[in-house]
């Protein structure tokens, strides 16, 4: 089923510089994405998880050249993106598109919910007037929304509402690859559903690729046919879906897994260390190291690297069981 | 916009106000009872009467005559001063927030400065040098008042510029100058017009207040301002001399300020 890489992440770094005093001087810098690879292939759909302010936003938006790297590479159809520029780039943003979080936040609220939807088309000019109609038409009963909603304002729809118009707003454009930050985050659990369920068929329908990034392994599950762990700006572990939740070698995933609320279990998850969330950044060693509950010297001098743990299994851990 | 903005009865009556103002100001020649600076000693310091509704003041001259034509240049200062600092003021505060780095140092540091000085003082330092006349008061209060707005144009830039929807809009390609026209200013300037109404109010306040102190526009030449001065010397024999000036003064300040509620109400989608 899945098919050749479309999008390759290699090494892909993003450092800010922290600044003090009047004359900024740099007094250091915050990793938030710090050598990271990755890939994406047709039809795939890879989710990438880790806890609040791990970087998951940063590299989503990376990939989607919102934003400069401090270093890497991020091949997408075996080009460049970062050296693209003009009419290239312009392409580039048709294939590539990004939903994102906060679906309060996202749409533009001067604007009418068909100026929302038409906008992509009207910049790539893609379709006359007339036709224009018609396509939105169309988006719409992809996503499920009314006809008639297209004269209201961003403010008068709900939340599934609004992550529905952003869907619609960026299948205008035919992409290849959805970049969804957080897309079901600030959702109820029962809308939370019927987007992953709607997420699904567009798949199935367009070959699709999405990167979906989220903080919630328990959603992650039910869409991502590939895993991605992500601490610190750091990927701990990569493997299959399945085969994560079956055969969890890190202990940061180990974590995450114990964390997701069940029904019938009734314990209480061992977030070792989470009190302790202002950690200092480790210089040397293992980013996970002063949370991690198997940590041991080498751990606090070396740093661990992505390494094949089993068949499509990676690990970057020194001591995975 | 309009449809919201007539449901809010207090910003209508504000407008209404205001409206009835300009074309009063508008019309002063054709409707005044009197000429404004027409001397009448017999008739000097006069109760309200049929003859003349606000009284007279102690040369013999009508009062809702000199109120009237106080009304076009309070009015004119208003919207001029105002208009002076808006310009410079989005200009340089959306020329901060859109390039950072130094350019938005330095102007910002240029601003604090200028928030440094009692600007009241600054006007009449600047006045006493220049000499006083109306022109000087409507430049001179225009270019006082333009770092409020222009900080405020540079914070609301900065705030929208980081929201999702503008990312949303490069995203799918939108170009630099789509972004800016289409998403993040009209997105920024609704705080600013609502300033913008509430500094007209500021700025009559200010002609008023320089007016009052012999500053402003000179005598005979009626405004609020001066009208209130040479009243002030009566107020105990002929209280019309002030209370009417004073009254005009505060409904006047009074409408904006409720058309600027009623604007910051309005232009908020959310409200």
């Amino acid at each position: 089923m899945i098919m050749a890489d479309l999008l390759e992440v290699k090494n892909l770094t993003k450092y800010y510089p922290v600044e003090k005093g009047v004359f900024k001087q740099s007094v250091g810098t915050v990793k938030a994405i710090d050598g990271v690879d990755f890939s994406i292939a047709v039809k795939e759909t890879l989710g990438l998880v880790g806890e609040s302010g791990c970087g998951k936003t940063t590299c989503g938006r990376l990939i989607a050249n919102l934003l400069p790297p401090t270093g890497g590479q991020v091949l997408f159809d075996d080009e460049d993106i970062y050296s693209l520029r003009g009419k290239h780039l312009t392409a580039f943003r048709k294939k590539v598109q990004v939903l994102f979080q906060d679906p309060f936040s996202s749409l533009d609220p001067r604007q009418s919910i068909y100026d929302i939807i038409t906008e992509p088309i009207r910049i790539h000019r893609l379709h006359n007037k007339k036709d224009t109609r018609t396509k939105v038409e169309e988006l719409l009963g992809l996503v499920g929304l009314p006809n008639d909603i297209v004269n209201g304002y961003p403010h008068q729809l709900s939340g599934g509402q609004r992550q529905r118009i952003g869907l619609a707003r960026i299948l205008s454009l035919n992409p290849r690859l959805i970049i969804a930050d957080e897309p079901v985050s600030s959702l109820d659990i029962s809308i939370q559903a019927q987007i992953i369920n709607l997420f699904k068929d567009l798949q199935q329908k367009y070959d699709l690729s999405y990167l979906f990034i989220s903080h919630d392994l328990g959603v992650v599950k039910h869409i991502a046919h590939r895993i991605a762990v992500m601490y610190r700006g750091k990927i701990m572990e990569l493997a299959d879906s399945e085969e994560l939740f079956a055969r969890p070698f890190h202990p940061y995933t180990k974590m995450l897994i114990q964390s997701i609320p069940s029904i019938r279990t009734r314990k209480n998850a061992v977030l070792a260390g989470l009190e302790k969330d202002e950690l200092p950044v480790p210089v040397k060693g293992c980013a996970f190291y002063a949370r991690c509950a198997k940590a041991e010297d080498r751990c606090r001098e070396m740093v661990p690297i992505l390494e094949p743990k089993g068949e499509k299994h990676f690990v970057c851990c020194w001591n995975p069981e | 916009m309009w449809q919201k903005l007539k449901n809010n009865r207090l910003a209508v009556s504000g407008l209404v106000i205001i409206t009835i103002l300009v074309a009063v100001a508008l019309l002063a020649p054709k409707i005044v009872p009197y000429e404004p600076t027409s001397q009448n000693i017999l008739e000097r310091l006069q109760k309200p009467s049929i003859r003349h509704w606000l009284g007279t003041d102690e040369l013999g001259r009508d009062v809702l005559s000199r109120i009237i034509y106080g009304a076009r240049i309070s009015l004119s200062v208003g919207f001029i001063a105002v208009g002076i600092s808006l310009f410079i003021g989005v200009f340089f505060g959306a020329l901060a927030g859109f390039y950072g780095h130094w350019i938005d140092s330095l102007i910002m540091r240029f601003v604090d400065i200028m928030f440094c000085f009692p600007s009241f003082f600054l006007i009449l330092m600047i006045i006493a040098v220049l000499g006083p006349n109306i022109y000087n008061v409507m430049i001179i209060i225009g270019i006082t008042s333009w770092p409020g707005i222009a900080r405020l144009v540079r914070g609301e830039i900065l705030s929208v510029k980081e929201r999702e929807y503008v990312y949303a809009a490069k995203a799918i390609g939108a170009s630099d100058l789509r972004i800016i026209f289409k998403h993040i200013l009209p997105n920024a300037l609704g705080p600013v017009l609502v300033t913008a109404t509430l500094g007209i109010a500021d700025a009559i306040l200010v002609e008023s207040g320089l007016s009052f102190l012999g500053l402003g526009v000179q005598p005979p030449m009626p405004s609020w301002g001066n009208i209130l001065t040479s009243g002030k010397d009566y107020i105990e024999s002929a209280w019309w001399l002030t209370l009417f000036p004073g009254l005009a003064i505060l409904v006047t300040i009074l409408s904006y300020n409720l058309i600027g509620e009623g604007l910051r109400e309005v232009i908020d989608p959310k409200l």
